[in-house]
């Protein structure tokens, strides 16, 4: 059991739990902190300095994504100098960061723009060079932006901890610090899996689907959970739809087996949901060849029927069953059960094993 | 036995780079062309830096001489001169054993611990390393210490970081000493990269077993199992030095497994830097030993808690490192006599810029900047005026002539501004314009900066723009404040020291040297006559003689006129290339 801690976060008395950071305890106590780079599913980080809070003792700024809690810890989360270093922090950002909000993918959805409304940072005052690179659209599903990276590592740090591909590295250094491949390769040349944890995490429109291009904006898109049907996990999904067709796949960071994680057919994999090629029906080979439509009743009793003749003819061990990765473990046992009850047989497997 | 006479050439990369591997091949030949049966030696950096190459001669029934600025042409006379005549060339003379000459003030005025050996033992040569009492402080450690006890000795001399920081290094010890893990890790930082900075590499080269008694000393008082030299590479022939004592040390024993038979075992790996600047950081330094892209995390946990594979690590700076042989074999309370209250033992300073005596300089604590850059350094070139000096490198502060009194130390340096650092000490003259050396730093900062936190890696750029706007004279009236408000903002909020200090140079010359600032941006001048937007250049028609000079090097052709005749320039096309400034011999030129 983990030893719960009291401390003090803008002069409420909260409880946290040893090794609990200063984040996670004003999120579970609704005190809010500006983050950029902080996501919950990775390690900490302490880079996009948003997140700077002033401790009780301690003579710096403390991260609080990275600073564990104590006991006793006295916490401010907002006055004039931390206010005035996220300030000067957005207007950074901002300072190299494109104003095309009114076409950008992430708009209505991007962490960057809530902290300049938050903060009232209209433009940068600094002023400045700002880069201006190529738009990477080397693949089907992933664009990159580099112009609206913030460098805050999460798409490195997704790929690395939780999909273990590390595709993506920090090139360069100071100013011209920029996010990479290996050699700059396309990403269909390097041990990319597509599975678009890097948009997941993007706070802002750097990475974006092109399977969602244009599809909407969150305000005009409708939210449905539902589980992944692609595999036995399960995974939560949020399937995003507009005039009743899906246009974008996520998945909630607080619920769920996955948490926010989802692989590529979980994510990319949904135009199938509208294929003229899709089956929806039971279907019956007739004399000639050809498939008609029938319904599930006449198809199950045709099942019945001829399993039925090959186990009286040849034994039930003439008869052998298969079952999909794609089942629940409940439909798997059930599958396993009725193989050897019903049809009497020990012949069952499953593709998994393959 | 009659002692053979000697010549020692000066070797360190110093040296070699001012010719003195073709001196000494050539004293090499001229020995044996004469057939002279002497014994000839190499060393490490004295320090004299200034007189490179540097060759020392050691005759019976004379005192030793050390003769500078030697060219490999000077050989021949020198040879004749001193070992078959007998007598000084006193052409070349810099130092003479106990005698005074013009330079005898830059050694008589320091005091030397960390220095002691560089410029007098071979380095490549562990019997004459042990032969002055070297690996003595280890055996001393290691038979009659415990690692408490080492400890305790190390946190009683008072010494504490040379790196920059300054952190109480017996305190840092007990940290590590007392942190759980498997295993342990102690790590010399070898990875100098402040401009103007090069203590390290001297020590590196001239004494690296002192550097390696040092860290076996801490090694053992830790309890490390393993050892890391994390050093630049572009120091070759330190690393060249440090495997050879390596060798030699693990070759005696004093390395390895049962070190002197004390059941304590160490083995030291070096590791080559690829060259980024911010690996000195400790939490990128381990990033880089990994092997993976040196970036800085936030502390805590601090390494000694969690270092190198997530192993209790503790980081010593090599200046640091090569004071604890001492302090084991001659006590805490010799140290702690040295210098002052809260700065124990000596410093080196590395003397850079205009200064006369430009080279290694190790002060007791205490010193002020005065007698080290007058007294040691000879003050300035050519008789200018002293106008500040930049201390601690890119995170460091500029101090201006008021603050010449100021100790050097590690309470005083940090109130007028400036810091300690790893103790470079640029020093410039009237024809430096300040807002122009912070805009060099700021250069170096965010070229270095690694690009992980928001206010180091955009908000140096901004603060580089700005003084580079500045000094080409589109500066604005506000940007003094812009500046100011960046500077405390990005001290405050960067993730590392790295940007935590860079605003330093910027802050301090705000500090002491605003109407620089406020002449550029208001009256779009520069009262240095350096910033090449906003100076013209002329010819004094008084003090022209028509030497023809300026005319014959100016690459545009800008400069007209007759023999014996004052001479003029074409502002339309002069391109500010100084180069007539730097030849006039008679001071015409001068800048508007």
């Amino acid at each position: 059991m983990s030893e719960d801690m009291k401390l003090t976060i803008d002069r409420r008395k909260c409880v946290g739990r040893k090794g609990q950071t200063i984040v996670e305890v004003a999120r579970e106590n609704d005190i809010w902190i500006p983050t950029l780079c902080f996501d919950e599913r990775m390690e900490p980080y302490g880079a996009c300095r948003v997140c700077l809070v002033e401790v009780e003792g301690a003579r710096a700024l403390l991260p609080a994504c990275t600073a564990e809690i104590t006991p006793d810890m006295v916490v401010t989360t907002s006055n004039e100098r931390i206010d005035s270093i996220r300030r000067t922090v957005i207007e950074l950002i901002l300072s190299d960061h494109p104003k095309d909000c009114l076409t950008c993918e992430s708009n209505g959805s991007c962490a960057l723009q809530d902290l300049a409304y938050r903060y009232g940072v209209k433009e940068s005052s600094f002023g400045g060079e700002a880069h201006s690179y190529h738009l990477l659209d080397d693949n089907p599903v992933i664009e990159r932006d580099p112009d609206k990276c913030i460098l805050c590592g999460r798409c490195v740090r997704i790929c690395e901890e939780i999909v273990g591909a590390g595709v993506y590295g920090f090139v360069g250094r100071g100013f011209d610090t920029t996010v990479g491949t290996p050699y700059e390769h396309p990403l269909e040349e390097s041990p990319c899996l597509f599975c678009g944890q890097c948009i997941s995490t993007c706070p802002v429109g750097a990475l974006a689907s092109k399977l969602s291009k244009g599809a909407g904006r969150p305000w005009e898109l409708e939210e449905t959970d539902t589980t992944c049907p692609y595999c036995g996990v399960g995974c939560t999904l949020t399937l995003w739809t507009r005039d009743n067709k899906v246009v974008n796949i996520t998945a909630p960071l607080d619920r769920g087996v996955n948490r926010g994680n989802l692989c590529v057919k979980g994510r990319f994999g949904f135009q199938y949901i509208d294929s003229p090629e899709r089956l929806k029906h039971p279907m019956i080979r007739g004399k000639d060849g050809r498939l008609r439509k029938t319904s599930w009743n006449k198809a199950i009793s045709l099942v019945t029927e001829r399993f039925s003749g090959i186990v009286e003819k040849h034994g039930a061990d003439a008869v052998g069953g298969l079952s999909s990765a794609r089942c629940t473990n409940e439909e798997n046992y059930l599958f396993q059960k009725f193989m050897r009850a019903v049809v009497g047989t020990n012949n069952v497997d499953h593709c998994a094993r393959l | 036995m009659k002692k053979k006479d000697k010549v020692v050439v000066g070797l360190a990369t110093c040296g070699i780079a001012a010719g003195g591997v073709e001196v000494m091949d050539e004293i090499a030949r001229e020995l044996k062309k004469r057939r002279l049966d002497v014994e000839l030696d190499e060393t490490g950096c004295i320090g004299c830096c200034f007189a490179e190459v540097l060759v020392d001669f050691e005759k019976e029934g004379m005192p030793r001489v050390t003769y500078g600025d030697v060219r490999p042409e000077d050989v021949p006379a020198l040879v004749e001169s001193h070992l078959v005549n007998g007598k000084i060339l006193k052409e070349k003379v810099l130092l003479i054993e106990g005698r005074k000459t013009t330079e005898a003030d830059f050694l008589k005025k320091q005091t030397r611990i960390v220095l002691g050996n560089c410029g007098i033992l071979d380095p490549e040569d562990i019997e004459d390393y042990m032969g002055i009492g070297g690996y003595e402080g280890l055996r001393k450690a290691l038979s009659g210490m415990t690692p408490e006890q080492v400890r305790k000795e190390v946190l009683d001399s008072g010494l504490r970081g040379r790196g920059g920081a300054g952190f109480p290094t017996g305190a840092k010890w007990n940290f590590c000493a007392r942190a759980e893990g498997e295993d342990k890790y102690i790590v010399c930082n070898a990875d100098e990269g402040d401009p103007g900075a090069f203590m390290d590499r001297s020590v590196l080269e001239g004494d690296p077993h002192a550097v390696l008694e040092g860290m076996i000393i801490a090694g053992y008082a830790i309890g490390a199992t393993h050892g890391y030299i994390y050093c630049r590479a572009e120091y070759p022939l330190a690393v060249k030095r440090l495997k050879m004592a390596i060798r030699d040390a693990t070759g005696k024993g004093f390395l390895g497994s049962d070190i002197l038979g004390s059941g304590y075992s160490l083995d030291i790996i070096i590791k080559e830097g690829a060259g980024a600047f911010v690996c000195g950081e400790e939490t990128a330094l381990i990033a880089s030993i990994e092997g993976v892209r040196g970036m800085p995390r936030p502390r805590p946990p601090f390494p000694a808690n969690k270092g190198i594979w997530g192993m209790p690590t503790n980081i010593n700076n090599v200046e640091t490192l090569a004071n604890v042989p001492w302090i084991i074999r001659e006590g805490a309370g010799k140290f702690a006599r040295l210098g002052t209250k809260g700065s124990k033992g000596t410093k080196v300073f590395c003397l850079t810029g205009k200064v006369r005596r430009g080279g290694l300089a190790e002060v007791a604590m205490g010193t002020t900047l005065r007698e080290v850059i007058f007294g040691v350094g000879g003050g300035i070139k050519n008789d200018r005026p002293f106008k500040a000096v930049q201390i601690g490198g890119p995170s460091g502060g500029c101090l201006p002539a008021e603050l010449l009194d100021t100790p050097v130390d590690y309470d005083s340096l940090p109130a007028a501004g400036a810091i300690m650092g790893s103790g470079g000490m640029v020093i410039v003259d009237d024809t430096t314009c300040m807002v122009d050396l912070a805009k060099y730093f700021l250069t170096f900062t965010q070229m270095e900066s690694c690009g992980k936190c928001t206010p180091c890696r955009i908000g140096t750029k901004r603060m580089l723009e700005i003084l580079t706007r500045i000094c080409e004279g589109k500066g604005e009236p506000e940007d003094i404040e812009r500046l100011e408000k960046l500077a405390v903002d990005i001290k405050d909020g960067s993730l590392c020291a790295l940007g935590g200090t860079a605003p330093n140079p910027v802050l301090t010359t705000l500090r002491y040297f605003k109407d620089e600032y406020e002449a550029h941006i208001f009256d779009k001048r520069c009262p240095a006559g350096l910033c090449s937007e906003l100076v013209t250049f002329h010819i004094d028609p008084e003090k022209c003689n028509g030497c023809t000079v300026c005319a014959r090097n100016c690459p545009t052709g800008a400069i007209t006129g007759e023999k014996k005749e004052p001479h003029g320039i074409d502002q339309e096309k002069c391109i500010k290339c100084r180069e007539c400034l730097r030849r006039c011999r008679f001071d015409a030129v001068y800048t508007v």
